[in-house]
């Protein structure tokens, strides 16, 4: 029963099969490694003795029967599940348990939505995205398959683009998921380090249609400090100076709400600052291969001090304006003012008041934490010049999985 | 993880056997492919070779990755070759060489044994393709006209899987079958498919329903037979196709399900107790309990006929060879040999139905055919709970084994659904109260319109309990007009 002790560590979270949807197909007995499925004449039912939670069979199943878990004091026995002809009434559900099992992702992915102001969900038309995959302990491995500095040269952010290929292991993602990953060696203390998390920054297909493979986007953390010292962040700069070849373990993938609506009519507003574009380039490649004629549309607005500083300049470039139409904006462009990403937004006010009418309109925010205050106050600007409560609106949303906040 | 798991998506076929390094077969698959693709677009769906359908397409044969779900058009599905992992050190589980291990050659004695079976189950895989083709028009949503079209590209892709093994394993011979199977069409008069039930017709979707309620779960017996087989890629090959399959049985079970589930619920609306009201009940709308009943007859006997013969000496030949085993072989606990075991088989002695002991070796397809049904009464008991939920007096019922059967023990006979034995008069007067009429046919028919807008259903069917991929009832599984 590893892995299935959840966090209070009072309950089990338990296996089960939907008697009333599963069709009996015996595929889910005929996938499991380990045997822990098995039926009568009446129902399929998993040894709660047995199973591992590997998700192997979850999906196989053709009709979605099979991925059912319980919070439970004490597991349903086999006889007592094949005398079922439905499932007992669900038990509550511990917050987050769905988005992630992995307990360290969980707490990372409660800190990073905080922003959003209440319980996120995924977009009705979200693929379903897979969880859980690997975990500290069995990582999948994968090896650097590219590592460019997408930053000019010269200045003082550096942003790394990281390839990841993961050979002939599958890591199926989607755009707005990430992965972990734990820095070699021991922390301060003599432990291991604590696991980071990444979102990925190519689209569900690979950095290039078919492949196995995905890309991250890495900022470099070296902040001077007051007695004159440079503080150097242990995970990027172990990322960053990766090279070609090189391997490593990553863990995931995670994350179930950050995730692209299914919809080509869906209008999609990406607010971000530096690395928060790495979802974002996800999005803006998936929206372009499949290239759907569709109404919606990309809406991109991105902060960084200088166009030099704005990780992936010059791809960005050559997105074609019918996919996404951008609102590059900069804090340290010699000889203009200051503008930050909520003063384009309140410049775009009537173009964004229409689109927060909509009701397909999807909102994003991803980037540095100081960037939420600033785009709520917006956004309450630009609801309100259209006699809209923008707290009610937000909330509608979120409730709609329309609005999502991911910052760090 | 072991090499051979993932898929290469770069060249015309995708594939998990590295086609790049065997130009003899990528070749022979490459000068079949068009000849396919021409086969699709003749026979496959009709009208709708250019919507853009939320597909499943398999990127791996690794549970973990099994498949992704996106828009494809169907000419353009990647229709590939996809061997489920090898065993290692995989022996032969059953007949004379037991314990010997699998072949990864076709052994020269079976050679042509072994070519049968193969040329069999791919006959038919485009032959249900072919039947359904028209259903696409008369669809009572988009999420039905979706699974449909998903159940039509993976009996493609199953076609894709039995030309494979006759190309790669039988040389100019396979060749030759691999353009005969593309050249044979299901119902046609000189060039029929070989077996009779997929020269049916599909004319409307309960058929289809029940069609892959049955028939698909006979496919699925046939493939857990030959997924025992001691040549191990054609075990390999069955064993990923079975994935696939359970799919085709859910839209059966569940599509037969949702229309009992509405014809009960539009009785209960309009206060119908008397499921055989029938009258009153189909002027609702919705497809009586009754008519219903018939369908299952006519499918359920219909699929019973592919068995074949009950005490058959091919069926004993291949078991005895080790290439086609027991349903679920593996999980039998015996001497997998058979040799002085018996089975209790139905037979028809002197126009009576009577059991009878007959060696186990040559009651290969009985006991096939037995674990067939008792598969086939899981999905009917659920069907009736839910006609007992909604307080209805009515039972669905499997037919006896006996009726309606054009091959086999009693195909000299008739008998009723219950299986008792009657003349020919009787059979004639009252087979319309056991298979579906003319008027029932032309009623059914009627109700066939066409519901095209996203999260509506025709008043026949009730909507699914859960969505494709987990997508909300929304959703646009097909889109018409892009």
């Amino acid at each position: 029963m590893d892995g299935m002790q959840n966090s209070e560590g009072t309950t089990l979270k338990q296996h089960l099969i939907d008697p009333e949807i599963c069709i009996r197909c015996n595929t889910c007995e005929a996938t499991c490694p380990i045997n822990a499925i098995t039926h009568d004449d009446n129902n399929y039912v998993v040894d709660a003795n047995t199973c591992n939670a590997c998700g192997d069979c979850i999906s196989p199943c053709p009709t979605g029967a099979i991925d059912n878990w319980f919070n439970v004091a004490k597991p349903y026995s086999l006889d007592e599940q094949f005398s079922w002809q439905e499932l007992p009434p669900r038990p509550p559900e511990p917050a987050l348990a769905a988005a992630a099992a992995d307990a360290e992702a969980a707490a990372l992915f409660a800190e990073a939505h905080k922003g959003a102001g209440g319980p996120a969900r995924a977009p009705s038309t979200a693929a379903k995205p897979k969880v859980n995959l690997f975990n500290r302990a069995t990582p999948a491995q994968a090896r650097v398959a590219g590592n460019i500095r997408v930053t000019k040269s010269g200045t003082s952010s550096d942003v790394h683009h990281i390839i990841l290929d993961f050979g002939s292991t599958p890591f199926p993602v989607l755009e707005g998921q990430s992965i972990g990953v734990v820095p070699p060696g021991l922390d301060a203390t003599g432990r291991p380090h604590a696991m980071r998390l990444y979102s990925i920054a190519s689209a569900r297909d690979g950095e290039k249609p078919g492949a196995n493979n995905l890309a991250l986007t890495v900022k470099r953390v070296a902040e001077p400090r007051e007695d004159g010292s440079v503080f150097r962040g242990v995970a990027s700069n172990w990322l960053c100076d990766l090279k070609v070849g090189d391997s490593l373990g990553v863990i995931g993938p995670f994350g179930t709400t950050f995730l692209l609506p299914d919809e080509p009519e869906a209008d999609v507003v990406m607010i971000c600052t530096g690395t928060g574009s790495a979802p974002f380039r996800g999005f803006t490649e998936r929206r372009r291969r499949i290239a759907q004629a569709g109404s919606g549309k990309l809406h991109l607005y991105f902060g960084a001090r200088t166009p030099q500083e704005l990780p992936y300049f010059g791809p960005l470039q050559k997105v074609p304006a019918e996919v996404l139409a951008q609102e590059l904006v900069y804090s340290r462009l010699p000889g203009a003012p200051k503008e930050y990403v909520q003063d384009r937004m309140r410049a775009r006010s009537a173009e964004l008041g229409a689109l927060l009418a909509k009701p397909r309109t999807h909102i994003y925010v991803c980037g540095l934490r100081g960037l939420e205050a600033g785009v709520d106050q917006a956004l309450t600007e630009i609801a309100a010049a259209r006699g809209m409560d923008w707290p009610a609106v937000r909330a509608a949303m979120r409730e709609e999985g329309r609005f999502h906040v991911e910052t760090y | 993880m072991p090499d051979g798991m993932n898929v290469n998506y770069d060249g015309l076929i995708p594939n998990n056997v590295d086609l790049n390094s065997d130009a003899r077969v990528r070749k022979a698959l490459e000068t079949w492919h068009p000849g396919y693709i021409d086969w699709w677009k003749d026979m496959g769906p009709e009208g709708f070779q250019e919507s853009l359908v939320y597909l499943r397409t398999a990127i791996s044969v690794d549970p973990k990755g099994w498949a992704k779900f996106d828009y494809v058009k169907m000419p353009e599905y990647k229709w590939g070759i996809l061997l489920a992992p090898a065993v290692p050190d995989r022996k032969i589980g059953f007949g004379h060489h037991k314990g010997e291990p699998a072949w990864q050659e076709v052994p020269g004695e079976y050679r042509s044994m072994l070519r049968r079976l193969l040329v069999i189950q791919g006959d038919t895989e485009p032959a249900s393709v072919e039947q359904q083709r028209h259903l696409g028009k008369t669809a009572p949503s988009l999420y039905d006209m979706r699974n449909l079209f998903q159940v039509n590209v993976e009996e493609g892709r199953h076609l894709w899987a039995m030309v494979y093994l006759l190309q790669k394993y039988f040389g100019k011979d396979g060749r030759e079958e691999a353009e005969e199977l593309l050249r044979r069409r299901s119902g046609h008069q000189d060039t029929p498919r070989m077996l009779g039930a997929f020269n049916e017709a599909t004319p409307d979707w309960l058929s289809f329903f029940m069609f892959t309620f049955f028939t698909d779960r006979d496919g699925k017996m046939q493939l857990e037979a030959l997924a025992q087989s001691g040549f191990d890629p054609l075990s390999r090959t069955c064993r990923f196709m079975l994935t696939e399959e359970a799919h085709h049985m859910f839209v059966g079970e569940t599509g037969v399900m949702r229309v009992v589930e509405r014809t009960c619920q539009a009785m209960k609306d309009a206060g119908i107790q008397d499921a055989h009201d029938i009258e009153k009940v189909r002027a609702l709308g919705v497809i009586d309990l009754p008519t219903i009943q018939k369908k299952m007859n006519l499918h359920f006997s219909l699929t019973l006929d592919l068995f074949g013969s009950e005490v058959s000496t091919n069926a004993a030949n291949a078991y005895n060879a080790g290439l086609k085993g027991r349903y679920r072989e593996d999980k039998i606990e015996d001497d997998h040999r058979l040799i002085d075991s018996t089975y209790p088989v139905l037979r028809c002695i002197d126009g009576q139905v009577v059991k009878e002991d007959v060696p186990a070796l040559s009651a290969l397809n009985m006991r096939l055919r037995d674990d067939y049904v008792v598969d086939c009464q899981g999905g009917v008991g659920r069907w009736n709970k839910v006609i007992e939920k909604a307080g209805i007096a009515f039972q669905l019922k499997l037919p006896n084994v006996a009726f309606n059967r054009k091959i086999g023990e009693f195909n000299k006979i008739h008998a009723d659904p219950e299986g008792r034995v009657i003349d020919a008069g009787t059979w004639g007067a009252k087979r319309d109260e056991w298979l579906p009429s003319t008027d029932d046919n032309l009623f059914i028919t009627a109700l066939m319109q066409p519901v095209d807008t996203a999260g509506n259903y025709a008043n026949w069917i009730a909507a699914p309990k859960v969505g494709i991929d987990n997508k909300p009832g929304h959703f646009e599984y097909v889109k018409l007009h892009d």
